[in-house]
């Protein structure tokens, strides 16, 4: 088990390298090859040509690929300083560079938005799972009836209609139409926890909405297939109650898929909701990430993909351990 | 106590298990699936009787219909009376089935890798099905009475193997781990399903002796499930032939393996292999398939395999036999004598 742990957690580390070094190949290596200037981009309008040497000499412009790479992973383990002659700027672990656009270190600037988009993706995650999964139970126990048919068909909409379409039309009936909830804005937890609630409330939901309608398909199409297993039989041969045999028996076994995919949906989800964050103006990772790419600010994107990948293996590391834990017929090692 | 009015005045008491007239149908989207016709039969306790027949005769549906396992599928249609105990379980609630059910009535399934649940212990699963028929009963006792279930059913070291999985026992200790899961509560009538097919030859006669003992010693009424006409005559003191949702023949054990009656029978008997006698080309299996139940044949449900259609008019064609006999009865349209003069000159020689 624990030789398990350690492997994987080795490939982890692998898939992250992997995943920096094609990201930062395509954002360093491509503006290299058609002549664009990262330099320019970092300081801006100006053009005084000694200003731009020195930021190039300073962020390593100047260097081969390969060696920026290095230098960008020494600064997220130990640290690095950005030097030019006696201008030394010391960037501490974990580094992930300056912002091109604020000449913000990007580390704490990403860290500040991380407990926006925790608190949108958790919250949201809490609503999808008891929605979704108690709409499949439903639906799969009134299979061919009206609530069925209705829940299904709203889970297709929920899956096919965007979150830009879903969180306008929301807002536009919830906020200022009926006029029952503040308009969108992020009140950390810390402060006021109510403001915090009500003005996560709509984002929670419109981002829920597109989740349990997944949730509530996939729950539905595994309740089927597990109630028409033999020891759902022998469940019921043995006298159990009805209700028993559905909320123990079936559903643990109609469930354990369903971790699976939400282990990966939650871990996506935090490296940032980027439509639904943008949608409802809350100033998450993925609207950090949008307003990074529009302003070609490398650093900030990088750091962005860099904590959304880790999400995802993280999370997938997860899931394999606990699916160890839920189906003993699973044997990790 | 136990005694039902006959529409003569007479009373005659009731035996413990009666099935009479008994109908299941299943609505499907290719039509009404008519699985067992005007199924009726009786035991005792202490009793086992043998059902046989294919797949699809109607065999399973009918020991699912006892034990009310219909009842939750919305499409099935369960008719006529089942007598358990004096007590009449078609009509009765689905609460005072379920309480029956795992009791007074219990089951073993064909295939216990599927039957047993994969993510719970087998020692908590039988725990369970103490404690739903004992609600007082703490689970400590309940442990108790698992391990000792087990230790019953020949499972070496009981204590050990109650914290394992399904998937960690072996066939045969498994379908034993069922069969304590069957038993946990004392049933009074065991039904059970194919509970050796999925077994090993050599394990398979542990497990019928075992049901034998286990039986000796409840004294519980047993309904064996098979299409192997060997556990049938191993065990059972009545046979019940199946065919196209229809009981065919019934008697005594005994009576039916000597004196066959019905060609379907013959079929059942011809087609099983035997050491003792010489070795042929090949066996004598039934001809054709079974018969869909969405669309019986008309008349006879054999005829399309029957050899002997026809000898008597064009009855097998268009009048369905009814079962008739004293303690043995054949739902036949070949006149009695016919049959046995068949038997001893065409069927039996080659038996």
């Amino acid at each position: 088990m624990l030789a398990y742990i350690i492997r994987r957690l080795f490939n982890a580390v692998i898939t992250l390298l992997v995943v920096t070094a094609v990201t930062f190949g395509i954002f360093f290596a491509i503006p290299k090859a058609i002549g664009s200037d990262p330099a320019l981009l970092y300081i801006g309008k100006q053009s005084d040509p000694a200003a731009i040497a020195g930021i190039r000499t300073k962020m390593g412009f100047d260097d081969p690929v390969i060696v920026q790479y290095g230098k960008f992973l020494k600064g997220i383990v130990a640290g690095r300083d950005y030097t030019n002659g006696p201008d030394v700027t010391h960037c501490p672990a974990p580094c992930l560079g300056y912002s091109f656009a604020t000449d913000q270190e990007v580390t704490p600037l990403l860290l500040d938005d991380l407990p926006v988009t925790l608190s949108l993706a958790l919250g949201a995650a809490v609503l999808w799972l008891i929605i979704g999964i108690s709409a499949g139970v439903i639906s799969a126990l009134r299979r061919g009836s009206f609530i069925d048919r209705a829940a299904m068909t709203t889970a297709l909409a929920g899956v096919s209609l965007p979150v830009y379409f879903t969180g306008l039309l929301s807002s536009a009936i919830f906020v200022y139409w009926l006029g029952w909830l503040p308009q969108g804005q992020y009140t950390p937890f810390t402060e006021n926890p109510a403001d915090w609630f009500v003005g996560l409330l709509l984002p929670w939901i419109t981002l829920a909405f597109l989740f349990a309608a997944t949730y509530a398909r996939l729950t539905r199409a595994n309740m089927l297939e597990t109630l028409g297993e033999d020891y759902v039989r022998t469940a019921r041969a043995k006298g159990l109650k009805e209700r028993v045999v559905i909320g123990k028996h079936a559903l643990r076994s109609s469930l354990t898929p369903i971790v699976t995919v939400f282990g990966l949906d939650l871990g996506a989800l935090l490296g940032g909701a980027v439509l639904t964050e943008n949608v409802f103006n809350l100033r998450g990772l993925g609207y950090q990430a949008l307003t990074a790419i529009r302003q070609s600010d490398l650093p900030i994107i990088l750091g962005v993909t860099l904590i959304a990948a880790f999400f995802i293996v993280f999370f997938n590391l997860i899931v394999d351990l606990v699916y160890g834990v839920i189906d003993p017929r699973v044997r990790l090692g | 106590m136990r005694e039902s009015h006959v529409s003569i005045g007479a009373t005659t008491p009731r035996p413990y298990l009666e099935v009479k007239d008994l109908n299941v149908q299943f609505e499907t989207d290719d039509g009404i699936v008519q699985a067992v016709s005007d199924s009726a039969f009786s035991l005792e306790r202490g009793q086992t009787l043998g059902i046989v027949g294919e797949s699809g005769s109607g065999k399973s549906v009918t020991s699912l219909a006892i034990l009310g396992l219909h009842r939750t599928r919305s499409n099935a249609k369960v008719a006529g009376e089942i007598w358990l105990d004096d007590q009449e379980l078609v009509s009765a609630t689905d609460e005072q089935v379920r309480e029956l059910r795992g009791g007074k009535m219990a089951m073993i399934f064909q295939d216990p890798l599927s039957a047993m649940h994969p993510y719970f212990t087998v020692g908590s699963q039988i725990v369970e099905a103490y404690r739903v028929h004992h609600p007082g009963v703490n689970k400590k006792v309940a442990r108790e009475r698992a391990i000792d279930m087990l230790a019953r059913v020949g499972i070496p070291q009981p204590e050990r193997r109650f914290n394992d999985y399904a998937h960690q026992f072996s066939g045969g200790m498994r379908q034993r781990a069922m069969i304590a899961m069957a038993l946990v509560n004392d049933p009074k009538l065991l039904i059970a399903d194919e509970p050796t097919t999925a077994l090993d030859v050599t394990v398979q006669a542990q497990i019928l002796d075992l049901i034998r003992d286990l039986q000796e010693e409840f004294g519980s009424a047993v309904i064996m499930i098979t299409h192997d006409l060997g556990v049938v005559a191993e065990l059972a003191d009545d046979v019940l032939v199946m065919y196209g949702g229809r009981v065919i023949e019934k008697g005594p054990a005994l009576d039916v393996f000597q004196n066959p009656q019905h060609p379907y029978t013959w079929g059942l008997l011809g087609s099983m292999p035997r050491l003792d006698r010489d070795v042929r080309e090949r066996l004598n299996p039934v001809k054709g398939s079974p018969p869909s139940l969405i669309n019986l044949p008309s008349g006879c449900a054999f005829h399309p395999r029957c050899p002997y259609a026809g000898r008597n008019g064009n009855r097998s064609f268009t009048e369905v036999p009814l079962l008739r006999g004293d303690t043995h009865k054949v739902a036949c349209h070949l006149p009695q004598e016919d049959r046995t003069r068949i038997f001893q000159q065409e069927v039996l020689p080659n038996l």
